[in-house]
């Protein structure tokens, strides 16, 4: 075999393990895409429900809680940026980045400090390459997120909302996040969790113009409140870690499958150069073959005279 | 037909239990609280503890419930809470030496949640 043609069987040979890889890459994020789908579906009940229950309390009473009163000029804003632990996901990790930067300018040109809270090493490690503070991370979950883990994201974010500004608490509380809108589109979005405008809450869980009724609150609206709040807060952190998940499985999918088919394309066009590589082989050999037959022939022709 | 109330059971990462009841007794932060048919509109911080529900059909669910709330409005009922268990997805032993590590460990929260859990199973019984 020729040099040419053994370098092209080698590298056919590479390209079609890798191609095996990211088939199976692929085919597992599409499973994975459905059971995150699942779970999201799974956790609309209880959300909600708690959003009934939090119109219900605003709609019912005028009680004042810290998570739902706007600072008067707010200073301090913090930011929680959902990032997956790992990548191979296409754009999915730098779209979601590229909006928290954007939004992090946009308080600052507002003249607000901003705190981060991450989740997921590889934003972790974006902010840690260009030595930015992180306020608190939390990593190891991003593929399956649990309700347990959005508790422990959400506890240091009502706590830091429940401090007084000057003793280093924030104002206000964004997300950042990647909303999965279908199999094909994931979007990055950013939204203000709070202060919770309970407007905005009662607009969202009765479209139709249903009207509550008034609620006997046991033990009192404020403690009802008091409990309901930081569960709402939760459980708005579950769902978007949940989206967040299913996005980030759907990203890897489609990241996979272009290098899936790309792969393709590649064994493709080795395989015809290598083709043409034997081929041109084979023609050289049978013009050395006639080459040195004729010269042979002229040779003993030329005794023979 | 007698009147009946709409109860859904849901935890935080799903719907444990749903369907149609004739009462439900839960423990509130200010006491112990049966609803039936035609109560007020009602919102109130469940305790962590046993949830008794009478279904129509004459049985008993019994489920323990770690935290949440209860809202009633219309005849329907939810019970929401972060971490529901129904009293036969509990296991009797696990929770029991749950229960002595968490007494070893001096840890309050495991043994409440264990102590829960046990209640409700055999409150179930």
């Amino acid at each position: 075999m020729g040099a040419q043609l053994r370098v092209y069987k080698r590298r056919i040979r590479s390209v079609s393990a890798t191609k095996k890889i990211t088939k199976a890459m692929e085919m597992i994020a599409a499973s994975r895409v459905v059971k995150a789908q699942r779970k999201v579906a799974a956790s609309t009940p209880y959300a909600t429900e708690l959003t009934r229950a939090v119109t219900a309390v605003a709609t019912g009473s005028n009680t004042k809680h810290p998570l739902t009163t706007e600072a008067e000029n707010p200073t301090r804003a913090a930011v929680l940026l959902l990032t997956s632990d790992r990548g191979l996901a296409g754009a999915f990790n730098s779209n979601a980045i590229k909006a928290a930067e954007k939004l992090t300018a946009k308080l600052e040109a507002e003249g607000k400090e901003v705190v981060n809270f991450i989740v997921g090493r590889r934003g972790v490690a974006h902010y840690n390459f260009r030595e930015r503070k992180i306020a608190e991370s939390f990593t190891g979950f991003t593929d399956d997120p649990t309700y347990a883990d959005a508790k422990k994201v959400a506890a240091p974010l009502i706590e830091a909302i429940e401090t007084e500004t000057a003793e280093g608490g924030v104002d206000e509380l964004h997300i950042v996040y990647t909303e999965f809108v279908s199999m094909m589109t994931q979007t990055a979005i950013e939204a203000r969790l709070l202060p919770l405008s309970l407007d905005e809450v009662a607009a969202e869980a009765k479209p139709k113009g249903e009207i509550l009724p008034l609620f006997d609150f046991e033990p009192s609206a404020e403690d009802v409140l008091d409990a309901l709040l930081p569960r709402y807060v939760e459980s708005r952190i579950y769902n978007a870690l949940l989206q967040s998940a299913a996005s980030k499985h759907a990203a890897t999918r489609r990241a996979m499958k272009s290098a899936t088919d790309n792969a393709g394309e590649l064994i493709e066009t080795l395989t015809r150069l290598a083709n043409q590589a034997r081929q041109a082989e084979i023609t050289q050999e049978i013009s050395e073959i006639v080459g040195g037959a004729s010269a042979l022939a002229d040779a003993t022709a030329g005794s023979d005279r | 037909m007698a009147a009946e109330l709409h109860v859904a059971l849901v935890a935080a990462d799903r719907e444990v239990w749903s369907g149609q009841a004739t009462l439900v007794v839960a423990r509130t932060t200010s006491g112990d609280i049966g609803v039936m048919p035609g109560h007020q509109p009602l919102l109130g911080v469940l305790e962590s503890g046993p949830v008794t529900i009478r279904t129509s059909d004459g049985g008993t669910v019994v489920a323990a419930v770690h935290g949440g709330f209860i809202s009633f409005a219309d005849d329907k009922l939810s019970l929401l809470a972060e971490v529901a268990e129904l009293s036969d997805e509990i296991d009797v032993q696990r929770a029991e030496q749950e229960l002595e590590r968490a007494k070893a460990e001096d840890d309050a929260e495991a043994q409440r949640r264990a102590d829960v859990r046990l209640r409700a199973a055999t409150a179930a019984r």
